[in-house]
């Protein structure tokens, strides 16, 4: 298999593991987690009220656990992610880096193993700690997932260098690839699919910028105010009453930043699969229904992510449903791409055992 | 002269190295200490409160809020001139269907690039001053992308079916 299919391959695995890992945090961690934190500063607004400084920094110390415990989940599947679409960026650059091919087959096999390794690295930190670490503030499992990192510099450094040779020949002739050369259908809705995706989040972030942010995080401070003033006054009825608020506005802040940031990287996702069109060896009709498929759970997901403040679980669920819909299209479009492979890895054997 | 696809990927592989240069600056030498401070400041407020030092509380609380105000543009910063760039590189390939005239895509491409660059650094700007001239920065130079991009959607619709 070569450079190119590998990272193709590799790189839509990548986000199709980070996106069902995500949906496994989302349901069974992130929300109990999220309503911890909720819980260590209501219980440290408490201790105001009552006057116990010590309580109020254990219940801070409690909420930095729960944040690490969070944190370290979201960057596992954020990374998978990031490194998915990376992985198919560099594939779609293949034919333009002035490498031998088993040099850019050995790269391509280093960047998948450093993008395997940081999540894992990054998802074992809150449960390693520091045991058995050599050093004083850094664990086993923050050094794997650092020594992932790297090995992802030292890969995409490398494919700039070749990039840069490509550049730098003298015979730099245009090249014919027929990824690119590809106007196929399911392509094309996939391409301009994504970019009214990418145009969409765009103007909602814009809009949110504009209209939310800064009375939100005006919002913030007053709130937070509140809290202690009404636990200096001893006055528990404000404090709860601000405490409720405070709550309602980390929910409208997570669910505006989230449907922006999942519009644009669902658009970004459906142009960077337009390319591989190609590779999914699958009927047209059933080219064409994935991609579909696809942008439809992409809008659906935003939408109703939005729509959670005012219609509760429903949207929540539905928006469950986007995410799952984009998975099942991934999923079909990655298992075309393996058909493809075969065939292909099946007819170079062949040759060979001819000759 | 450079070319508009050649521009859009240059422009964006030089974005992305500033995003991720800037994002491993700030990781190295202001996040650990501002994070530690925003967790201080927050705890401090509540410590004040508790000791019913209403004063103190407030002024931790605003220090709190000053802190986190420029934590989330840091950290914005960072993650929008990275996507932006991942964008101007996608858009940068496949940049030959789009069906308008060299001088017009030239336009959309150079739009698009300036816009990317400037609506982050108004954000960034953000962290130095509360006026209204880095806002106005990151709105223009936002309002700059949706217009490119918005123009070179039209032009990827236009494009035709190759025979």
């Amino acid at each position: 298999m070569g450079a190119r299919r590998l990272l193709a391959l590799g790189g839509i695995g990548l986000i199709l593991v980070g996106m069902l890992v995500g949906d496994i945090f989302a349901v069974f961690v992130l929300h109990q987690n999220a309503a911890k934190v909720g819980a260590s500063l209501t219980a440290a607004a408490h201790a105001a009220v009552a006057g116990d400084s010590k309580a109020v920094l254990a219940s801070f110390q409690a909420t930095g656990g729960f944040l690490e415990n969070r944190g370290t989940k979201v960057d596992t599947h954020v990374h998978m992610i990031a490194f998915g679409y990376l992985a198919l960026m560099l594939a779609i650059l293949q034919p333009w880096i002035a490498l031998g091919e088993n040099a850019k087959k050995k790269l391509a096999l280093i960047f998948l193993l450093g993008a395997g390794l940081l999540p894992v690295g990054v998802f074992l930190i809150h449960y390693a700690g520091l045991a058995y670490s050599p050093l004083e503030s850094i664990g086993w499992a923050s050094i794997a997932a650092d020594f992932g990192g790297l090995l992802v510099i030292v890969v995409t450094l490398g494919y700039l260098l070749g990039l840069a040779n490509r550049v730098q020949q003298k015979n730099n002739h245009a090249l014919q690839d027929d990824l690119l050369e590809d106007r196929s259908t399911a392509g094309r809705t996939l391409l301009a699919g994504g970019l009214a995706l990418v145009l969409l989040g765009f103007v909602h972030g814009s809009y949110y910028a504009v209209a939310d942010l800064y009375k939100q995080e005006a919002l913030d401070f007053s709130l937070l105010s509140e809290m202690s003033s009404g636990a200096a006054a001893n006055d528990a009825g404000t404090v709860d009453s601000a405490l409720g608020q405070y709550a309602q506005l980390g929910g409208d802040k997570a669910v505006k930043i989230a449907a922006h940031a999942h519009a644009i990287e669902f658009g970004l996702l459906a142009i960077l699969l337009s390319f591989f069109q190609p590779y999914v060896r699958l009927q047209e009709a059933w080219k064409r229904r994935w991609a579909w498929v696809l942008l439809f759970g992409s809008l659906l997901l935003p939408v109703c992510v939005l729509l959670e403040l005012n219609f509760g679980l429903l949207a929540g669920g539905m928006a469950d449903a986007g995410g799952l819909l984009v998975i099942i299209a991934l999923l079909a479009m990655w298992i075309g791409m393996v058909r493809y492979t075969g065939e292909i890895d099946t007819a170079a054997q062949t040759s060979e055992g001819t000759r | 002269m450079l070319g508009a696809r050649k521009l859009l990927i240059l422009g964006g592989i030089t974005l992305a190295l500033l995003g991720m240069g800037y994002g491993m600056w700030y990781a190295i030498f202001l996040e650990h200490r501002e994070l530690g401070n925003i967790g201080g400041t927050l705890a401090a407020g509540f410590t004040a409160a508790a000791e019913r030092n209403p004063v103190a509380a407030q002024a931790a609380l605003k220090q709190y809020s000053e802190l986190k105000y420029r934590y989330d543009r840091h950290v914005d910063v960072h993650g929008h001139w990275i996507g932006l760039a991942m964008l101007l590189i996608l858009l940068g390939i496949a940049y030959d269907r789009v069906e308008f005239s060299e001088r017009i895509k030239m336009f959309l491409a150079t739009g698009l690039l300036i816009g990317s660059l400037l609506f982050p650094l108004g954000v960034l700007f953000q962290t130095f001053s509360h006026d209204a001239g880095p806002r106005g920065l990151a709105v223009m130079g936002s309002a700059l992308v949706i217009a490119s991009l918005g123009g070179m959607t039209l032009g990827f619709a236009r494009e035709r079916r190759r025979s």
